[in-house]
């Protein structure tokens, strides 16, 4: 009549390189513990952010606590009924009326306990998916909210290792650990109380016997803490290899380096099946340890009861009713003692999680005007900006753009040719001055307008998993497939996608050149009455080159256009080259103008045909 | 899983058999501590016995404790050693596999996959293993064992222990129905959640340019619903099992007693009495040792679906057989008793990848002698690194042959073609160790590159500079895939690895894209200095860097359009008259 907390569903959303050596079933399993900064608040804030459900999780914890006690007045009964039968000898008659509506009292009592326990499961189980998803929706939500100037500290695999990891902790521990974090609470609080009321000296007995065991098993603990970190670094360290290893395969092959991978692969593992079966082997220490510990407590009834009642002292059915109390007081102990550190882990990764949430967002849009029909007139207007205030990069630009123009930033790396863009499309807000469209500051504009002004191509190549057609559409419904077919041969890219598979429905991996056309046709698709390319080029070949060129300059023909390169040939025929060194324009013409002028720009532009 | 498990040696399947020994004394010392209650029983209920004698009970009671914690001691010590030493063999074999297989099956599976199959899924096997190798033994053992230890005593007892079990194994697959298809699907909806918030982190910037927050945000809904439904699913059924085992433990223990008062009752004399008050007790405490290695096997039942997906994802790999077999021979072919050396030879050579519609690759020939510059120049998607890729043998060709030093690719040993080259790759790959660990990385079939040899590799490849600018000079670390030094730096080392391994053909695939227009020009000047004698096969997008080759083999859509020295094609070759136009200003003219 144990109750079996520690039958949980595995974890079985967690997918983290290195996995804590067991999560949930095996009772009193040991792993690394990580310890909040702050229990106490996290907690809080976990539960402003779960407060809708809180009238629910009360009722939850209320249902847990009638079941329990249900299951807890058992033992008193069973210990009547035992009486009742063991009395009967030569003379007596059993009392089986009694005995009936005793037994009938138990059955009434462990239904209402499974129903109760049943309606509890449910509602933790609903409650903590809810609070999943939710957690995983606002933290997606989140990022967009996000100045962009956040993730500039910020690594994606940090993002993501909260959603996947963290969130899931979450939901496991309110799923699993806190329900049994307040039933055994009340089984070890309840069965303590009735031991005591049923016979102080057995209580007395019994709770020694225990925490002798206890004690025992934290020795054990503490040992073997060891042996897991060590395997965490084996593991971490064999990893680290493989993906290193499979990565370079080519590499590995080409260079014949198999044999000494695997000599040193060999060696990493030997190492983590020495950790790896200690480790394995003190954590399975704990449940025979635990069985122990309980069967010493049985032993230790089982012989003081007699002894009791030998000297007439008590009667049997409280050895009876003590057997059973005994299982209820010490299976609470290692399960409390894990839900507790699961508790923490909780806590720990709710930190994490709300951190992230609570970050400062963007400031709101202030919106003054809509801009539709935009002439494309663009004007940098004595623009101060850097990353940090302390560190200002640009300083002081001023620029007039003519609509229609093709106009080239060039300069060496980190002269702050992409700044000029994040601040054009407005990802990060000016320290100073002002950049006006048409004559509007971008700042009366809400950033979604501003975006719609501008067509985009970056270098870094960014697509999504799906197919090249909804890459190159990009949630715009209202373009034809046929429309998308004809961006993509207007960049050339037919030939290729021939070659795939499954044609234009090919879901899109990873190849650097196609990659790249591919967004170049998407920012054909997006029809923007400006365009942007940071570097859009670069990793096309500069014969893919020609006839993407000749695409683009269909797709600029009437629209103002700011164009990064770093392949000089590529922005001669710019109407307006601006030259960036250190932030500042140091110089600015057409190409021929500058040439002649034989300063930086030349310089730069001499430098890659020396050979 | 036994597809995985049939993978057991001898050594482990005595491990195995060696638990189930010990396990069966475990249950054997576990049934056997219940049935001293009956001693006491006795003791207590018959009188004239002193409280001594129950001590002595207790002790031996303790002893048969002590006896059933060894042995699971034991036991858990058997089964950790099992499902480690398992662990390493699959780890170390999928391993090796995976060396062995040729980029095509690296593609198949993709680099990710193979890596969670070798890290992750053997995990989750070794601990499948060790915690269900106990359980699945221990519960029917004890079910069996204990079920007819009652049945001697009374038929009652045995029908209500054997329908409390049935129930509970009956409500078990029932819940396991419901929920075990959906724990399958688990990680393919984790993985849809992951990949549409990793495209909206990595994807910022487009996302806010085209406005496409919404977009995201739906796709982001979608698979997020999908996974909370499924997991609902799964956990409202997976939840159910608690309150059921309880409930079973509890209706058992009662109706062994309910059903203990009546037996008692109709019993005839005292002594028979007593003996059943203390089978009753006995009893009762069986029941619940069978229900709760029950609820043991419960959980190894909650992981199997997860351990039985890893296990097919890992024989998967290992079942995967390479399509590239290994060749018998070990040198070139020989004229007049002169080994050829340094010599490509492409034969109509046609390259589809499988699957495909088009070939990447159409009916290529031409020949490359030792100490040659060839370059390979064309658009993106041309083919030019599929090409290059089939001389070092990545991919075979679907049709014609490429021969080096006379003799087919296919006809070497994978060593002793690979020996003969030095392949630099577009992405540079480092590795954790020092930079004179990773300059020497592999064999060449020769003798270790000395210090000397390694520092002339470097000065070559133009990266010694800065390698002796580090703290520790070529005994510095270079952190996992180079991640403390510059594109550049990496390319530069990557070159000198070539350099240092002294091929008979250097293969450059786009290795200098990285490098400065200067870097690149004198780098390749001391190389082509060093290399007198070796063959060049470059892949370049910059015409600066091939135009001094000795051949230039011009690539468009996967066919052949030229081939010769620079000054030829430029007059010859409209499509490289078109790229040498698009990098150089007409005026600036091929004649530079």
């Amino acid at each position: 009549m144990k109750d079996n907390e520690t039958n949980r569903i595995p974890s079985s959303t967690t997918n983290r390189p290195i996995q804590p050596p067991m999560r949930g079933p095996m009772r009193g399993g040991i792993r690394m513990v990580e310890k909040p900064k702050n229990f106490k608040k996290a907690m809080a804030r976990l539960s402003t952010f779960s407060s809708k459900y809180i009238a629910l999780l009360v009722l939850a914890t209320v249902l847990a606590i009638v079941s329990v006690t249900m299951i807890i007045l058992g033992p008193q009964k069973l210990q009547r009924v035992t009486d009742l039968i063991s009395y009967k000898d030569e003379t007596t008659i059993m009392d089986l009326e009694q005995i009936f509506s005793l037994c009938l009292t138990l059955v009434i009592l462990y239904s209402i306990s499974m129903v109760t326990h049943v309606v509890q499961e449910q509602i933790f189980a609903n409650i903590s998916q809810k609070i999943t998803k939710r957690l995983r929706s606002e933290i997606n939500i989140k990022i967009n909210k996000l100045p962009l100037s956040y993730f500039d500290t910020t690594t994606f695999g940090d993002i993501l290792s909260r959603v996947t990891n963290d969130v899931d902790a979450i939901g496991q521990t309110l799923q699993n650990s806190f329900p049994v974090f307040v039933r055994q609470i009340v089984f070890f609080a309840g069965s303590l109380t009735m031991m005591f009321i049923t016979n102080y000296i057995m209580a007395f007995s019994a709770v020694g016997s225990v925490v002798v065991g206890v004690l025992f098993m934290l020795l054990i603990i503490k040992v073997s803490q060891k042996y897991f970190k060590q395997q965490q670094n084996s593991l971490g360290e064999i990893n680290g290899h493989i993906e290193e290893i499979y990565a370079g395969h080519n590499v590995v092959k080409a260079y014949n380096g198999q044999r000494k991978a695997s000599q040193k692969f060999a060696k990493i593992n030997d190492e983590l099946f020495v950790s790896a079966w200690k480790s394995q082997f003190l954590s399975g220490l704990m449940q025979p340890l635990m069985g122990f510990v309980s069967n010493f407590g049985f032993v230790v009834v089982c012989v003081v009861g007699g002894a009791l009642t030998i000297s007439g002292l008590t009667e049997i059915g409280v050895i009876v009713a003590f057997m059973l109390y005994i299982r209820y007081f010490t299976n609470p102990l290692s399960q409390i003692a894990q839900a507790t550190t699961s508790l923490q882990s909780m806590a720990a990764a709710s930190e994490r999680v709300f951190e992230f949430l609570d970050a400062k967002e963007m400031e709101a849009d202030d919106v003054k005007t809509v801009l539709t029909n935009v002439k494309g007139d663009v004007r940098f207007k004595n623009v101060k900006f850097g990353y940090s205030p302390e560190k200002i990069i640009i300083k002081g630009f001023n620029a007039d753009i003519k609509a229609g123009q093709k106009v080239a930033i060039v300069g060496p790396t980190g002269a702050g040719k992409t700044t000029i863009v994040n601040l054009l499309m407005r990802f990060y807000e000016l320290n100073e001055g002002e950049i006006l469209v048409d004559g509007v500051p971008l700042t009366d504009l809400s950033r979604a307008n501003v975006h719609d002004l501008f067509g985009m191509v970056l270098q870094d190549t960014w697509i999504f998993e799906g197919t090249i057609i909804e890459n190159v559409r990009y949630g715009k419904n209202n373009v034809s497939d046929l429309d998308v077919i004809n961006a993509l041969k207007a960049v050339g890219l037919h030939h290729f996608i021939m070659t795939l598979p499954d044609n234009y429905n090919t879901v899109l991996d990873d190849k650097a050149g196609q990659k790249q056309l591919i967004t170049i046709a998407r920012a054909m698709i997006e029809n923007a009455p400006m365009l942007i390319l940071d570097e859009a080029t670069s990793n096309v070949d500069t014969r893919t080159e020609i006839i993407t060129q000749q695409a683009m300059d269909r797709l600029m023909k009437g629209r103002t256009s700011f164009i990064i390169a770093h392949r000089l040939s590529t922005i001669k025929n710019a109407d307006l080259i601006l030259v960036l060194k250190d932030g500042d324009i140091v110089e600015k013409g057409t190409h021929k103008q500058l040439l002649k002028e034989d300063g930086f720009y030349a310089e730069l532009y001499n430098s890659q045909f020396t050979i | 899983m036994l597809k995985l498990i049939s993978r057991f040696k001898f050594k482990e399947w005595l491990g195995v058999i060696l638990c189930a020994v010990l396990i069966v004394g475990s249950v054997y010392f576990d049934l056997k501590i219940p049935e001293f209650t009956q001693e006491i029983t006795r003791l207590v209920k018959v009188g004239g016995h002193s409280v001594n004698e129950i001590w002595a009970v207790g002790v031996k009671m303790l002893l048969y404790g002590l006896a059933s914690l060894s042995v699971a001691v034991i036991t858990g010590l058997v089964s950790a050693l099992i499902a480690a030493n398992f662990s390493k063999r699959i780890r170390n074999d999928l391993f090796n596999k995976v060396q062995s297989f040729s980029m095509e099956e690296i593609n198949k599976f993709s680099t990710a996959s193979l890596i969670t199959r070798s890290t992750n899924d053997v995990t989750q096997i070794a601990m499948v293993i060790a915690m269900g190798l106990h359980v699945l033994i221990k519960a029917p053992v004890m079910a069996v064992w204990a079920i007819s230890k009652i049945s001697v005593k009374s038929y009652q007892w045995t029908v209500a222990a054997a329908i409390a079990l049935l129930f509970m194994i009956l409500s078990i697959v029932i819940i396991m129905i419901i929920a075990a298809p959906r724990f399958k699907k688990m990680q393919r909806l984790i993985d849809d959640v992951n990949r549409d918030l990793r495209e909206n982190l990595t994807g910022l910037k487009v996302v806010r340019a085209y406005n496409a927050e919404n977009f995201q945000q739906q796709k982001f809904e979608k698979s997020n619903k999908n996974l909370t439904q499924n997991f609902l699913g799964a956990a409202r059924a997976a939840v159910l099992m608690n309150p059921l085992i309880n409930a079973v433990q509890n209706g058992l223990t009662l109706a062994i007693y309910w059903l203990g008062a009546s037996i008692i009752n109709s019993a005839a004399d005292a002594a028979t009495r007593l003996g059943l008050f203390g089978d009753m007790v006995t009893f009762s405490n069986y029941s619940m040792q069978v229900i709760m290695s029950f609820m043991m096997l419960t959980f190894i039942f909650m992981f199997m679906p997860r351990a039985n997906a890893a296990a097919v994802r890992i024989n998967e790999v290992l079942n995967t057989k390479t399509k590239i077999c290994d060749g018998a021979l070990t040198q070139g072919a020989t004229l007049d008793d002169v080994e050829i050396t340094g010599e490509v030879e492409f034969k109509n050579v046609s390259f589809k990848y499988p699957d495909a519609q088009e070939c990447v690759l159409e009916d290529i020939s031409f020949v490359v002698k030792r100490g040659e510059t060839v370059a390979f120049i064309g658009s993106t998607g041309s083919g030019k690194s599929t090409l290059i890729n089939l001389v070092p043998r990545f991919y075979d060709v679907t049709e014609g042959e490429v021969k080096i030093d006379g003799v087919n690719v296919k006809d070497y040993t994978e060593e002793a073609l690979r020996n003969k080259l030095g392949y630099v790759p577009q992405q540079a790959i480092l590795y954790g160790g020092t930079v004179t660990d990773n300059i020497a990385f592999g064999e060449n079939g020769r003798e270790v590159p000395t210090e000397k040899e390694i520092l002339m590799a470097a000065q070559i490849a133009k990266c010694a500079d800065f390698i002796q600018q580090m703290p520790d000079g070529f005994n510095s670390r270079i952190a996992q895939n180079g991640a403390n030094l510059s594109g550049g730096q990496k390319q530069r080392i990557a070159i000198a690895r070539a350099i240092a391994r002294k091929p008979e053909i250097y293969i450059f695939d786009d290795s200098f894209s990285a490098l400065d227009f200067k870097t690149d020009k004198e780098l390749r000047r001391a190389l082509k200095k060093y290399t007198e004698g070796a063959t060049l096969l470059i892949v370049a997008q910059r015409v600066g860097t091939i135009m001094d080759a000795d051949k230039i083999i011009v690539l468009e859509q996967g066919k052949m359009v030229g081939i010769g020295t620079h000054k030829h094609l430029y007059k010859t070759c409209e499509v490289y008259r078109q790229i040498v136009n698009s990098q150089l200003s007409m005026e600036d003219n091929y004649e530079r």
